[in-house]
């Protein structure tokens, strides 16, 4: 049997430990012991982004990494991308509203990669909007409705702060 | 805009509205089967044969098995003694399938072990301690081969490696051909794609001996899952429970997993403890359900002077890997549109269908419609090339006119209504053809080579699988049936019971949309379930374009029996003749005296609970459902085997921009163009969502997907490296147009879409690019056309030259 690790991660703003073998890959142990399962596998190989997480902010695939190299490191996964009210935050209700999924199954990668995309430029173009997501794949939508709500939530924070 | 006939006005559908699935995925509450945690689950992990084709000597499991925390292996002989062989949709009693390989492995990837054990991560460390002693053999692969040479047999006891052919003749061909001046042949083919969805194919399965219930959890998208699950298990179907309430990660028609399913289902029968096996992404596109058409069309097409097109000979060549399942009735369905939009006198057909040491072949959007479209639309390109005629007018002079419909094909399907040419002209000036050829000339003038693409293309909708009888006798089956129970509590609150599962297409939005519009109630105050296989009414699954047309005509023949029983309650208790009572937004009142009414929950309060209140004889509590026969279905075929399939018929143009780079033959899609026909949309977003993405996977299938093998039957496209799906870098815009002629058949004139953007793409895509490399007298009719295949042809014409 493996040896086990005690590893502490900040998880969605919350201290989360957890005792893993130390080949676990940081998604299983999401899914598996924290019971996070809003982030999703598609191929365990980091091309369809389905496992994005936010490692300190940045996306990464948490199908390639390890858990016990996240010890100490603050994880954000689609559970606590809501808005500080505890509701959905303005990007989510963007997707709702542009119905950017379909089986939902690439949307919480989507959510990911778009989130840190508007973190780091908040009037992206639709060209910044594709070279935002083109890490992730999804097979229903055709990408277009996701630009959309992505350019949607862009423009409300403007009209917003304008406003 | 086109001329679109007045529709009613509907208050929720065709409306803008978000839609009811959406909120849990976008919060990650999305219920996926591998977020199915079942207490005390243990894990299954695959070993998979590395040969095409080889004797399994003997397997030997005992590191494996030594293996702390390894529960069990099973292997082949073993499953084929405990379970009944899988279906297959011809009649080949001696081609038997097991979910793991019996003695011979007939594809590199095939299941020859599975290991049990108490996480992923330890069975498949098991696996691959399992010691097999393999005879490797030569494989059958190339399907040209297998039917003119011999070739090794996938199935030696089937005694051949075709499993079908057969050429049927509707219509006077030969004089068809004779009465007109010219004829073109060619050949188009399409290269092994599939769907491939973000999520693989999973199951979990429980076993409770004491109520003998095997309770099924899976990714699934598939017509008699539960019945091919009881006849495997040799258990009754009552014995199967299949929750139908988990979210299923994408499909559009691969997700069959009946082999994962027997062996997961077996495993916890045998075992006593619920088992669960989730494939990683090598397993699925090895081994899973995950290869499409695989294509050959040789095509003559007769015509005149004008361009008109008399008649066809198609021959299809399918190669279906090495278990058929229901792959080979992929010929079958394009018999539904097999002309597709054009008014074609008569239609030879030659389907073939052979088996080869490949990854089996599953149903895949469009089941096989998609390849019979591309072949179609090559031979129209080839026509008007032939007469140096515009594509456009040679389509034109060819679509069924609006004031055909119903428009009967050879093979018998009836087409149910349409407006081709309005919609053909809403592409042609939604794009502003000219200025677009305009734009594909100036780039040309700058070097570049550049297309504009056109393709028009039916969408059939509705299931009706009768072409299923002339491929397998035994295959009487005329109905496509589909069920909701719609139910109204004492306190007004609505909930709807729909009998499948949904992988996206939005069936909760769908049913609540159009039981609200019946019955006048916000839509988002109706709950859709999806019941479970033991609870809920038949159901041939969400397939074939068919939801919006059997789930949703179903829906509104249960809501309006709805209304009319309480129209009949408000009636007695007002004291009025039923024909008196007028029903508004929530209320039902007294023709002419407005103050006489009984609210909508006073109704259903009567219904529940005031008995002395309620008509004699009248049912009490208010529901109602509906199982719905697919419209104008019905028929076994005629002496002629004609017989009408499908009912409805969606239709749509295409017009890319292409531009490519001739250095390294990459393409880039700069512009689409679709407009688009499905009568009603239900909900406008998800029609336009199913279109776009149509069109996305189309273009992936047209220039970049292909499972790839070598000459030893060796895939050499096993994962995402390889096999290319499309980015948001290689989609371009989709400028999406409706056009909306309602079908006569529905109840609110919808028809289907979850399909047509696949289905036209990849001929649209082939035009364009056609189309720029034709200055260079460059034509390649096999897709995938990846930017090698391009660079190769661009270095040949110019080393010819």
């Amino acid at each position: 049997m493996s040896d086990y690790v005690e590893i502490t991660l900040n998880v969605n703003g919350r201290d989360r430990t957890a005792l893993v073998p130390p080949r676990v890959t940081l998604v299983d142990c999401l899914r598996d012991m924290l019971r996070l399962t809003g982030t999703h596998v598609g191929c365990e190989h980091g091309i369809c982004g389905a496992c994005s997480v936010l490692f300190d902010g940045e996306p990464i695939r948490s199908c390639l990494m390890f858990a016990v190299q996240a010890q100490g490191h603050e994880i954000r996964t689609v559970e606590g991308l809501a808005a500080a009210d505890g509701g959905i935050s303005d990007l989510q209700d963007s997707f709702w509203e542009c119905h950017a999924m379909q089986c939902g199954y690439c949307t919480p990668g989507m959510l990911v990669a778009s989130h840190a995309l508007l973190e780091e430029n908040p009037n992206p173009t639709d060209d910044d909007i594709r070279e935002a997501i083109s890490g992730n794949l999804c097979r229903c939508t055709g990408y277009q409705q996701i630009v959309e709500a992505v350019k949607m939530t862009a423009r409300r924070r403007r009209e917003t702060s304008n406003g | 805009m086109a001329d679109t006939p007045t529709l009613p006005n509907y208050r929720y559908v065709s409306r803008k509205r978000r839609t009811k699935e959406d909120r849990r995925f976008i919060t990650g509450r999305g219920k996926f089967v591998a977020d199915v945690d079942v207490p005390g689950m243990k894990h299954v992990a695959i070993l998979p044969s590395p040969h095409p084709r080889a004797n399994i000597r003997s397997i030997d499991a005992s590191a494996a098995l030594a293996l702390p925390g390894v529960h069990y292996v099973l292997t082949g002989d073993e499953i084929a003694e405990g379970t009944n062989s899988l279906f297959h949709g011809l009649d080949l009693p001696n081609v038997k399938w097991y979910p793991l390989a019996v003695g011979m492995t007939r594809y590199a990837g095939e299941w020859v072990a599975a290991v049990v054990a108490d996480s992923r991560y330890i069975a498949e460390d098991a696996a691959e301690l399992i010691e097999v002693d393999y005879e490797s053999l030569p494989a059958a692969v190339d399907s040209e081969k297998i039917i003119d040479e011999d070739q090794p047999l996938v199935h030696p006891e089937h005694g051949t490696n075709v499993l079908f052919r057969n050429t049927w003749t509707w219509g006077p061909v030969a004089d068809d051909f004779a009465s007109v001046p010219h004829t073109v042949s060619y050949r188009a083919r399409w290269g092994r794609s599939s769907t491939v969805p973000i999520e693989t194919f999973g199951v979990v399965a429980k076993w409770d001996d004491i109520n003998e219930i095997m309770d099924v959890w899976a990714s699934i998208q598939m017509p008699q899952y539960q019945d091919q699950i009881a006849g495997a298990l040799r258990i009754p179907m009552n014995n199967v429970r299949v929750h139908n309430d988990v979210d299923v990660g994408g499909s559009y028609g691969v997700k069959r997993g009946i082999k994962h399913t027997v062996l997961v289902t077996y495993l916890a029968k045998k075992l006593g403890y619920p088992v669960r096996f989730i494939e990683d992404r090598l397993d699925n596109m090895s081994g899973g359900d995950a290869h499409g058409p695989d294509r050959i069309f040789d095509i003559t097409m007769a015509f005149d002077d004008e361009g008109v097109i008399k008649s066809m000979k198609i021959r299809a060549l399918d190669d279906v890997g090495a278990y058929p399942g229901r792959a080979p009735l992929q010929l079958g369905k394009p018999m539904t549109a097999l002309c597709g939009p054009y008014r074609v006198n008569s239609i030879e057909y030659e389907a073939i269908s052979v088996t080869s040491n490949k990854t089996g072949q599953v149903p895949v959007r469009g089941f096989g419609q998609s390849p019979t479209n591309f072949a179609i639309e090559t031979g129209i390109e080839r026509v008007a090339k032939h007469l140096g005629m515009d594509r456009v007018e040679v389509r034109a002079r060819n679509l069924v006119r609006k004031d055909e419909f119903p428009w009967k094909i050879p093979p018998g399907s009836r087409y149910d209504s349409g407006d081709f040419h309005a919609v053909l002209d809403m592409a042609l000036k939604s794009a502003d053809w000219n200025a677009l050829i305009a734009r594909r000339d100036t780039l040309r003038a700058e070097g570049k080579l550049a297309g504009v693409g056109i393709a028009t293309c039916l969408e059939p909708g509705g299931g009706n699988n009768i072409f299923e009888y002339l491929f397998n006798p035994k295959l009487k089956i005329t109905t496509f049936v589909e069920s909701v129970l719609i139910k109204v509590e004492p306190t007004g609150a609505i909930t709807a019971v729909m009998c499948t599962t949904t992988s996206g297409q939005g069936h909760e939005t769908l049913v609540s949309t159009i039981a609200g519009e019946e019955l006048e109630r916000d839509p988002d105050t109706i709950r859709v379930t999806h019941g479970d296989t033991l609870e809920a009414l038949p159901t041939r699954s969400p397939v074939a374009s068919r939801m919006a047309i059997v789930l949703g005509t179903a829906t509104s023949k249960a809501a309006r029996e709805i209304k009319d029983k309480m129209i009949t309650i408000a009636a007695y208790d007002l004291g009025v003749d039923k024909d008196r009572i007028e029903y508004a937004d929530g209320e039902f009142s007294v023709r002419g005296e407005p103050s006489r009414k009984l609210a909508w929950e006073e109704v259903t309060h009567i219904a529940h609970k005031q008995f002395h209140r309620m008509p004699p004889g009248h049912e009490l509590g208010l529901q109602a459902y509906a199982v719905q026969q697919v419209p104008g279905g019905g028929q076994m075929p005629d002496e002629n085997n004609e017989v009408p399939l499908y009912p409805c018929f969606s239709f749509q143009a295409h017009v890319p921009l292409v531009e490519i780079d001739p250095a390294t033959g990459k393409v880039t899609v700069h512009d689409y163009f679709i407009a688009h026909d499905c009568g009603t949309a239900i909900n406008p977003d998800i029609v336009r969502g199913m279109i776009i993405g149509g069109v996305a996977h189309g273009i992936g299938a047209a220039l970049y997907e292909k499972f790839e093998y070598d000459g030893d039957g060796q895939l050499l496209a096993g994962t995402f490296v390889d096999y290319l799906l499309p980015s948001a870098h290689e989609i371009p815009p989709v400028a999406d147009f409706e056009h909306c002629t309602p079908s006569p058949l529905t109840s609110l004139g919808q028809k289907g879409s979850g399909e047509g953007g696949y289905l036209g793409a990849p001929a649209a895509i082939a035009s364009a690019v056609n189309d720029a490399l034709a200055p260079l007298g460059i034509e390649i009719n096999e897709l995938p056309i990846r930017a090698r295949d391009i660079e190769a042809a661009i270095f040949e014409k110019s080393n010819e030259n």
